[in-house]
């Protein structure tokens, strides 16, 4: 059984009364296996977040099917929030409010009771490097680095078999982005934790996805491993870039703001 | 492996702490809100002792100082809990936490739940304090008040408060810019139709048969007479337990209009929309 399975997803939205309709994705098709780290790549606006907020059951889709180890994102949602687990770009964290004290309300809506929770959430910040006098302070006086630290060590209080991460590394410092990334690779090696990662970081991409699919206006225009992106497009028997990869696939410079949809 | 009811529980009272700890993290505002909530409930019971002194001795001071101050703190306590529970939803949008909590395996149900249990306690804790600076001010008199049917009035009162807060809540999860300001337009409904400074009965005809669909209304009239009249459980027995029905029934109702809103969220995308 795929750890996620993603077949003909349809997302739409309304543009406003009579102003008709504004597609997020359109027929989508992914298989991730149980261990695979899988990337999707695209620029802002591609439908990268809304296809993690429709597996995280956060968005009901509009068409398709959803499947998180079998289990039906929309008829199964409770038992798909058992075993999914998303960190996002922005800190969703009460900001007055410690790390500990966050990671404790987290843990307790997973159903891991408090004295449990507590002692694991002090190992796993600690693990994770955040300084000692951090834990009790507001979470507004941590640095983003130190938030997605945070938000990372909420997400394994109660390790998820499937996590997402939408863009997990976008704003911080090229130290923290890479203590991120070595921390997403131990994840699968040592918890054999499924990811599924959105990114627009080609090199991060390249990096710790095992195989990619790169989005552009809502479709998937490709698939496959990293070397095999490459080898499609390669016309010179040179190794392209994944910046000339995405502009022989989609037609667009990446940083081309026109690709940006919604 | 944890059995699935304790695993609600657990998850029950991960709401009941985080208010808690939130509440102590935002202090300050506690303070400026209750000083402002002890002001208000004062300045309204100083309109009995002014009455007084500005009709003559036909009018008993006293008397309507103690009426006026049940009605203002039993307010108090209802739209505190009416505002917890309806606010859930922008406060956590304001956080900007709401998918994640939206995103949690514990169920709906548990999340109203557990914001509830904090709202009545945090309520009672709250108007026990203003009540206790109130009577600094008053010669309050309450040796004839039946204490313990008040008590079981406002207990009772928290139920139907409650659901009233859940279908409130349905607003902001909706509306995202405008629902809160829609939620204070239903607690100033009520405030007007429920007979909290006035009995309901020197209101026009039609606003008195909205007065009757208020649970505010059938709380603060018997709060009313346990304190002021003594009048025991016995004869409150009947309209205590079809309010109790009536709440109950409201707290199943809205959390099924709520987890409707939410499905309706979810495939617009409001649950992310920041207002």
């Amino acid at each position: 059984m795929n750890a996620l399975s993603i077949r003909g997803l349809e997302k739409r939205f309304s543009k406003g009364l009579g102003k008709g309709v504004a597609y997020a994705l359109r027929g989508i098709d992914i298989e991730v296996a149980p261990g695979e780290i899988y990337g999707v790549l695209g620029p802002n606006g591609s439908g990268k977040s809304t296809l993690v907020r429709i597996v995280a059951t956060l968005l009901i889709p509009d068409a398709g099917e959803v499947r998180v180890f079998g289990h039906d994102v929309v008829r199964e949602a409770k038992r798909v929030r058992e075993v999914v687990h998303r960190v996002s770009t922005e800190a969703a964290f009460f900001k007055k409010l410690s790390p500990l004290e966050n990671l404790l309300y987290g843990a307790r809506l997973y159903g891991v009771p408090g004295r449990a929770a507590a002692r694991r959430a002090r190992d796993l910040l600690t693990l994770l490097g955040l300084p000692r006098d951090k834990l009790s302070r507001p979470m507004e006086q941590l640095s983003r680095g130190q938030q997605q630290k945070v938000a990372i060590a909420r997400a394994l209080l109660h390790p998820p078999r499937l996590l997402l991460l939408d863009e997990p590394t976008t704003g911080l410092d090229p130290r923290s982005k890479r203590e991120v990334q070595e921390l997403i690779l131990d994840l699968r090696v040592q918890k054999k934790t499924t990811i599924f990662l959105t990114t627009h970081d080609m090199e991060e991409s390249e990096r710790i996805c095992d195989r990619l699919a790169i989005l552009d206006e809502g479709r998937l225009v490709a698939e496959g491993r990293p070397a095999e992106l490459k080898a499609h497009v390669s016309t010179d028997g040179r190794e392209p870039s994944m910046e000339e990869v995405f502009l022989a696939l989609t037609g667009k410079e990446w940083d081309d703001d026109s690709t940006a949809q919604t | 492996m944890i059995p699935p009811l304790r695993r609600e529980l657990i998850a029950t009272w991960g709401f009941v702490a985080r208010n808690i700890h939130l509440t102590k993290r935002y202090w300050g505002w506690e303070l400026v809100w209750f000083a402002y909530s002890l002001t208000s409930s004062l300045a309204v019971a100083y309109i009995g002792l002014g009455t007084e002194m500005l009709s003559g001795p036909g009018v008993d001071g006293d008397y309507l100082t103690l009426y006026l101050l049940v009605g203002t703190l039993v307010w108090s306590y209802l739209s505190q809990i009416f505002y917890v529970i309806s606010e859930m939803v922008a406060w956590e949008r304001w956080e900007g936490t709401i998918e994640y909590t939206f995103m949690a395996p514990s169920s709906r149900l548990t999340h109203l739940v557990g914001t509830s249990l904090f709202a009545v306690v945090y309520g009672v804790v709250r108007t026990l304090l203003i009540l206790g600076a109130a009577a600094l001010f008053f010669d309050l008199n309450l040796a004839g008040a039946n204490l313990i049917a008040a008590s079981l009035w406002l207990l009772v009162g928290s139920i139907s408060f409650t659901g009233f807060g859940i279908l409130a809540a349905v607003m902001p999860l909706l509306f995202p810019e405008r629902g809160v300001q829609m939620t204070n337009v239903v607690a100033a409904l009520l405030l007007l139709i429920s007979g909290v400074y006035y009995p309901v009965e020197v209101l026009p005809r039609w606003l008195q048969f909205f007065a009757r669909a208020s649970p505010a209304t059938y709380v603060i009239r018997g709060m009313r007479e346990s304190i002021l009249k003594g009048v025991g459980l016995g004869a409150a027995a009947r309209p205590l337990a079809l309010l109790t029905l009536g709440g109950v029934a409201m707290i199943f109702f809205g959390t099924w209009i709520f987890s409707l809103a939410e499905s309706y969220a979810k495939r617009t995308g409001r649950l992310k929309r920041s207002g």
